[in-house]
């Protein structure tokens, strides 16, 4: 038997994997060969699928994209034993994007049936469990402080200090809450992690719940990801049915119990309180703080919350050791970063990379400059409330002091890139109008600011009034960054004042500020 | 699904089914959605009386959340991707193209009944921009050409 792998990965399913698999189990079958067919998750390399891949005794060929249309001609070159074909890409290991990388939270994805696991437990899974069953809280916390993770969502707080609060927090109930409602756009770390490797953001959590005496956990997950809903439900089951979850870890006695919630289509539910809020069946309003979410979090009991990468991330630190991670990265920004290459990019996909690694080199080395052959003019790194950077400043390592020196964000990882046929003075406006759009609502700054703004560029846009106008937005983003009660108004200026401080031509203004 | 027939007891079974979860009444309202293609104003009090809330604090959750609707849908509800990742490969035109094809605007249905149009932001595919979900498929690299074919295809399905 022969195992062929065509992806189960939303993207790859869009771009018509399903036809695929289809095509070939068909073909299969009218030459009467032998294949086992897996649905694997997706390798990142989002230009080459659909990908197929074959396993031979020299590694894992790799064949994309592939069209139905295309399977008949792939039998014909003898695809199945590897041979060339005009769609190969050789050992899928040996291709260079893929080999560049330091994939350590994304160690198994593309490779193994996402909802397998066995196939998991074959490929290192389940190890940090099974060591964190054997120590005790503090010592986890010790090992996750030691690696030196920092929250991945975004706010990059160290996640050791924060799950010490919680573990020091007395309370007969705790919860750990997994962030899973990944808005950004250009992002998809969260959604590749649930789709195509459910079990470590399972394993990550169990070891968490160990780490601070929580035996509940949610998952917050955005209803925009279908495909990562019935993942992880398939995985929750099979790691019940393993003994992995449920009241006797492995035979240990202890318990963690965990159950996937559905967001509504709510930008401001991506804030940790605004999340706990909506968990609570309630607006996702966000709450003051103090008291923070490690003291009185879900339904006032002290939580956890943490993005999907944070806690993907844990296993093979409990694995591997503390010291193992944090010996990746640079600065204060330890370990590696799933970066996300979106937008206009020849090859948009994951590249996952030690901190350090420079926006230049991500743009070209990886993302092969701009598909459409134009000049990458400016690019959008951490999401709708990222700065835009100009071509000047593509040289930044990618460390998320750097950035903050540079008065940007790395955000959860996301770059998304423009060529020089965008209007920055639109994208500024853009911002402004996505604020509003899903402002909650709870402070003036945001939910007021943001119409204004919008009204404000439109008139800069027309020439009205300009200096004054330019002026009254600086005023306004100035209310609204310090005046905001979440970084959902509070950062919107930084995509506006970024694309008007490195792009004035675009608003009709003189560089000279 | 919006020709679905709804009545009371299915939507009081729905919330007494979930009413003990804590936090039931997202889990609760997207139940009563996947079941009948909205969250019909009738069911308000009852879902209200059921959890012991008053009748605003549930039509408050409601109107929140973008993707609750409170009227029934087309057959089909085609999001459209507007997000900065999608702009960056013509999703603007996309837009326009997706407008002009179906003859509505946003939170419209079409005169027969077959679509819905909603705007999306960001449905993780953005290294296969510009993208549309189409119920709980998504496409990616979606050209004009390709929406006019993906709505025929839809169309065409049983």
């Amino acid at each position: 038997m022969i195992k062929v792998y065509v992806p189960r990965d939303s993207s790859a399913l869009g771009l018509g994997a399903e036809q695929v698999a289809e095509a070939l189990q068909a073909e299969a079958s009218r030459r009467e060969a032998r294949i086992t067919l897996v649905r694997n998750g997706s390798r990142g390399l989002y230009w080459l699928e659909p990908m197929v891949e074959i396993e031979t005794p020299a590694g894992r060929v790799a064949y994309g994209p592939v069209r139905p249309s295309d399977v008949a001609s792939l039998f014909d070159a003898g695809f199945l034993e590897g041979k060339p074909h005009a769609l190969s890409q050789g050992l899928t290991a040996e291709i260079a994007y893929l080999k560049n990388q330091e994939r350590l939270t994304f160690a198994r994805v593309g490779i193994t049936d996402p909802v397998s696991l066995e196939d998991y437990v074959a490929h290192a899974g389940y190890r940090g469990l099974r060591r964190a069953l054997t120590l005790e809280p503090s010592v986890i916390v010790d090992e996750v402080t030691e690696s030196g993770l920092r929250g991945r969502g975004g706010a990059a707080f160290p996640t050791g200090i924060k799950w010490r609060t919680v573990l020091n927090a007395p309370s007969e109930q705790k919860y750990i809450v997994c962030n899973a409602d990944e808005g950004d756009s250009g992002t998809f770390s969260d959604r590749m992690v649930m789709e195509c490797d459910p079990f470590v953001l399972i394993e990550g959590m169990t070891i968490a719940g160990l780490a601070v005496g929580a035996t509940q956990g949610y998952i917050y997950l955005r209803c925009e990801y279908p495909h990562a809903h019935v993942a992880l439900n398939e995985a929750i089951a099979a790691a019940e049915q393993g003994g992995y979850l449920g009241d006797d870890l492995l035979g240990t006695g202890k318990s963690f119990r965990l159950e996937v919630r559905l967001g509504a289509g709510a930008y401001v539910c991506g804030e940790e309180t605004s999340l706990l809020e909506s968990l609570e069946g309630k607006r996702g309003l966000v709450r003051y703080k103090p008291p923070l979410p490690a003291i009185e979090g879900l339904f006032g009991k002290p939580t956890v919350i943490n993005n999907v990468i944070s806690l993907a991330s844990v296993p093979i630190i409990l694995d591997k050791g503390g010291a193992f991670y944090r010996d990746f990265g640079m600065g204060r920004s330890r370990g590696t970063l799933p970066i996300q290459l979106a937008g206009n990019l020849k090859h948009p996909g994951l590249v996952e990379k030690a901190f350090g690694v420079t926006l230049r080199e991500i743009l070209y080395d990886f993302g092969g400059g701009s598909a459409s052959g134009r000049p990458i003019r400016a690019v959008q790194v951490g999401g709708p409330l990222g700065a835009y950077l100009p071509e000047s400043q593509f040289d930044t390592p990618l460390d998320y002091e750097a950035f903050a020196a540079l008065w940007a964000v790395l955000g959860h990882g996301g770059v998304v890139a423009f060529d020089d046929t965008i209007d920055m003075s639109k994208m500024a406006r853009y911002g402004m109008e996505f604020c509003a759009e899903e402002s909650c609502g709870k402070c003036t700054p945001c939910r007021i600011g943001s119409t204004r703004g919008v009204e404000v560029i439109d008139k800069i846009r027309a020439g009205e009034d300009r200096d004054r106008n330019v002026a009254l937005l600086r005023d306004l983003s100035d209310t609204m960054l310090a005046g905001s009660l979440c970084a959902l108004g509070g950062m919107t200026p930084y995509p506006v004042l970024s694309a008007l401080n490195h792009f004035p031509e675009d608003f009709g203004v003189s560089a000279a500020e | 699904m919006s020709e679905k027939e709804w009545n009371i007891e299915g939507v009081r079974e729905i919330v007494q089914g979930l009413k003990d979860k804590p936090g039931a009444l997202l889990p609760i309202l997207h139940a009563i959605q996947d079941n009948l293609g909205y969250v019909p104003p009738e069911s308000v009090p009852l879902i209200a009386s059921e959890l012991n809330l008053s009748r605003a604090e549930v039509h408050g959750v409601i109107s929140f959340y973008h993707y609750f609707r409170e009227t029934p849908p087309g057959r089909n509800t085609i999001y459209v991707c507007r997000a900065e990742a999608c702009q960056a490969m013509g999703s603007d035109a996309l837009e326009a193209h997706a407008k002009q094809r179906l003859g509505i605007d946003y939170h419209e249905n079409t005169s027969d009944g077959q679509f819905s149009l909603e705007p999306v932001y960001c449905l993780g595919n953005c290294a296969c921009s510009p993208s549309i979900m189409v119920g709980k498929d998504v496409h990616g690299r979606v050209s004009p050409e390709r929406f006019d074919e993906i709505i025929e295809a839809t169309k065409a399905k049983p």
